[in-house]
């Protein structure tokens, strides 16, 4: 018999070496015996134990808040660990259960809710933080569990459907929720205010400390975060954990070989929710109000992205998303910063696209004399066309080339937006030189676009540049930053 | 036919229709304890419909199918599963981004008891059961010598070659600790190096491994190998059954296969 053992090169007693099978067996043996200096160095680092790489990277983490001082930092880090809590929890149901939760946030919202309602002078209910906290959790599970059963038996874009319904009830309970059946139970559009911060044995954990952020929340943040983690990855690697995956893969075979795929599903959907609303507590607390518009579609998306970029399903690969994503959002509030990562994304795509090659330079010089030629020209014609507002600096390069009018007619900005959008359809119609010229006044115009109609509202802008990140880590990594490999032979 | 006392399996009168079209009528079948019985049929015959209303993925429209006297008609696939039947699928359906180990650790489910918290905690009861599950897979897996061992296991199950997956999905359907197997196709698409390697595994897995199987198989080399019995099917009707060579001499049968032939030529 043929013998597809790493070494088995020798042909089989039967006659010649036959077919893919041999084929395959030797290409995946030269995949796992590859040599080579690079090869050896990432064989020692992936025998580093999990739990080294989680212990290196929360002292770091730890040590941020000492090297940086400034509340502002303190913030976006706990943000940051929110988010990675939030991507976790979303990764049990997309990246181990593989369905398509829209509903996600809507837990998240629940377990701030619950909270603040067990916890604030709303009710007069002022629960201690070791109580409060489990119970939030258990309600989110059953929430979940409660929403989880009548989709049990959906999949696909049914799921996601009625899941995004679930979403908009959330929304339109609380943002109705002062006037339940006479009641005023969520405080409506206005939220519930004065929400105690985490306390515990009769310790209040301050949210400020002398005026900046009291880093004991980004502690207490960054240890929920490791228990969940942990907690998480001994589940992965459990029966539970094993089964949930093989649904993803595959819910029939999954059923066939004797797992109840329906329990499995609401499972994965109740757990999803309970660390949700773990993370709705701590939210809670620390914003010390909650309103229904911190639970927003917008913020769903964001999570999915971390899921996404970081590799669906890889928990370290889901946390490295939201490190990445979660400051990213940040920078980009500013318009600067934003208008920095905006150039990058340009030249870098082009340099993914050309590599260093002379089409390259053409296209890079041509677009550039382009630039200086018309804003020659608008100035000539007119000063008041290149005389818009500029922030220093960097801006001042760009404010010599892209043509910046002082006012913009009203219908500029729909029409060249809309014109750009028409040239990279064209773009992807066209080919070979036809595509070179053409690129080149539509990186132009995509920097018109940029700095007339993108930066007046940066709020969109950075959900723009966002997404255009997105795209190009998906064309490099389509399985995500950490994400396995998924290819099929044969 | 023979009378045995209890059928491990045994179907009677079965039917099933998708819409208009009867895929399955009035099927009797049985199978004894320690039998291996083979089905045999042109595509479309139902074959594939029959082990789908076994395991329960297809509820018969009439008829009842019994497990050792007690009913399984509507009971879910995993229950079914669960009380010991197994089953491989003719296109295969591995869980193939997971490891090959894991793939038959995966089957364990069924007759394993930890749940979510106590394998939070890892209690020392969680990870016994865990190198046992663990031990099993590897059982399992040596059954096929060398090919899905050592390196093998931590692959997923994607980079596996064609064969080794087809063996991979019987590792898998036993680590569920079947009574009965439902083999679909076992060495379709294989070379006949490898075909011939599965006839002497299927007769294993009974002596080994104790388990009745039931086999669907279209190379008759293997059919004639292996086979205790043999059934035929057309239009989801029974044509013949018995010995190898009384189903392979049987004129329904051939004209089944060769009325088919003809037709596909014109
Ligand atoms: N889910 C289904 N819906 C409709 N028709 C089906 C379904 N499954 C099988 N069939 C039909 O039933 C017949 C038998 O199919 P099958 O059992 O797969 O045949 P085979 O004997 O080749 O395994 C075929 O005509 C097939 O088209
Ligand atoms: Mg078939």
């Amino acid at each position: 018999m043929s013998d597809s053992t790493p070494t088995g090169s020798s042909t089989p007693a039967g006659g010649p070496a036959v077919g893919q099978d041999e084929w395959v067996a030797r290409h995946a043996a030269a995949r796992v015996f590859k040599s080579g200096p690079l090869a050896s160095a990432e064989d020692r680092l992936r025998q580093v134990p999990w739990w080294a790489w989680l212990v290196l990277f929360l002292a770091l983490f730890s040590l941020l808040p000492l090297v940086e001082s400034s509340g502002y930092v303190r913030r976006v880090a706990f943000d940051t660990v929110l988010y990675m809590l939030l991507a976790l929890g979303l990764n049990i149901v997309v990246g181990w259960g593989g369905l398509l939760d829209l509903g996600y946030v809507a837990f998240y919202g629940v377990g701030a809710y619950a909270y603040a309602i067990l916890d604030s002078p709303k009710f007069g209910i002022h629960l201690p933080s070791l109580l409060v906290v489990p119970l939030v959790v258990i309600i989110g599970a059953i929430v979940g569990l409660l929403l989880g059963l009548p989709s049990r038996r959906l999949t696909g874009d049914y799921l996601a459907i009625v899941t995004l319904f679930f979403l908009q009830l959330f929304q339109t309970l609380t943002t109705n929720g002062d006037s339940a059946f006479g009641h005023n139970i969520t405080g409506g559009p206005n939220g519930i205010l004065n929400v105690d911060p985490f306390h515990v044995l009769g310790h209040d954990l301050a949210v400020q400390h002398q005026g900046v952020f009291a880093v004991a929340y980004l502690y207490v943040a960054l240890g929920i975060f490791a228990l969940v983690y942990i907690a998480l990855r001994f589940v992965n690697r459990s029966r539970t954990g094993r089964a949930w995956r093989s649904l993803r893969e595959d819910p029939l075979a999954a059923e066939a070989m004797g797992m109840p795929v329906s329990w499995l599903k609401l499972m994965s959907f109740s757990f999803g929710a309970a660390v949700a609303a773990l993370t709705g507590t701590v939210f809670a607390a620390l914003n010390a109000s909650v309103f229904p518009l911190s639970f927003y579609f917008v913020l769903l998306i964001i999570i999915y992205t971390m899921v996404i970029l970081g590799g669906s399903g890889s928990q370290p690969g889901v946390v490295l998303g939201a490190i990445v994503v979660s400051p990213a959002l940040e920078l980009l509030r500013e318009p600067s910063k934003g208008r920095l990562l905006f150039y990058i994304v340009l030249i870098g795509g082009l340099l993914l696209m050309f590599r260093f090659s002379r089409r390259l330079g053409l296209v890079a010089g041509a677009t550039f004399v382009l630039g200086l030629v018309l804003h020659v020209l608008a100035s000539a014609h007119d000063h008041r066309w290149v005389a818009g507002e500029h922030a220093g600096g960097f801006a001042g390069v760009v404010g010599h080339w892209v043509v910046v009018p002082s006012h913009l007619a009203s219908w500029i900005a729909p029409t060249t937006y809309i014109g750009l959008i028409a040239a990279v359809l064209l773009l992807t119609l066209v080919s070979g030189w036809l595509r070179l010229v053409l690129l080149v006044p539509t990186l132009y115009l995509a920097a018109f676009v940029w700095e007339n109609v993108m930066l007046a509202k940066p709020e969109p802008a950075r959900y723009i540049i966002l997404g255009l990140i997105l795209i190009s880590l998906m064309v490099l990594r389509p399985n995500g930053l950490l994400g396995e490999r998924r290819v099929e032979i044969v | 036919m023979s009378s045995a006392p209890a059928p491990l399996l045994e179907l009677r009168e079965v039917s099933l229709a998708f819409g208009g079209l009867r895929v399955v009528s009035g099927l009797d079948l049985h199978v004894d304890e320690g039998e291996i019985v083979s089905v045999i049929g042109p595509n479309g015959a139902g074959k594939t419909t029959l082990f789908n209303l076994i395991t329960g993925i297809y509820r018969p429209d009439s008829g009842s199918i019994t497990l050792a006297g007690d009913s399984i008609v509507g009971l879910q696939p995993h229950q079914i599963s669960q009380r010991g039947i197994s089953r491989t699928f003719q296109t295969l359906r591995l869980f193939l981004n997971m490891s090959v180990k894991e793939n038959v650790m995966a089957a364990a489910y069924g007759h394993t008891r930890a749940g979510v918290f106590r394998s939070m905690l890892r209690t020392p009861g969680m990870r016994r059961e865990e190198r046992e599950i663990e031990a099993l897979a590897e059982e399992r897996l040596a059954f096929f010598g060398k090919r899905l061992m050592g390196y093998r296991w931590d692959q997923p199950a994607y980079s596996l070659s064609y064969a080794n997956r087809r063996r991979l999905e019987i590792a898998r359907a036993t680590a569920t600790n079947p009574r009965i197997l439902l083999l679909d196709e076992p060495a379709a698409g294989m070379n006949p190096a490898e075909t011939h390697e599965i006839t002497e595994l299927i007769g294993e897995l009974r002596t080994a491994g104790g388990y009745t199987i039931l086999v669907i198989e279209h190379d008759m080399h293997v059919v004639e190998g292996i086979s205790d019995r043999v059934v035929a099917l057309d239009h989801g009707v029974k044509l013949a059954e018995g010995s190898f060579e009384s189903v392979a001499t049987n004129a329904q049968v051939i004209e089944a296969y060769l009325g088919l032939q003809t037709a596909a030529t014109k």
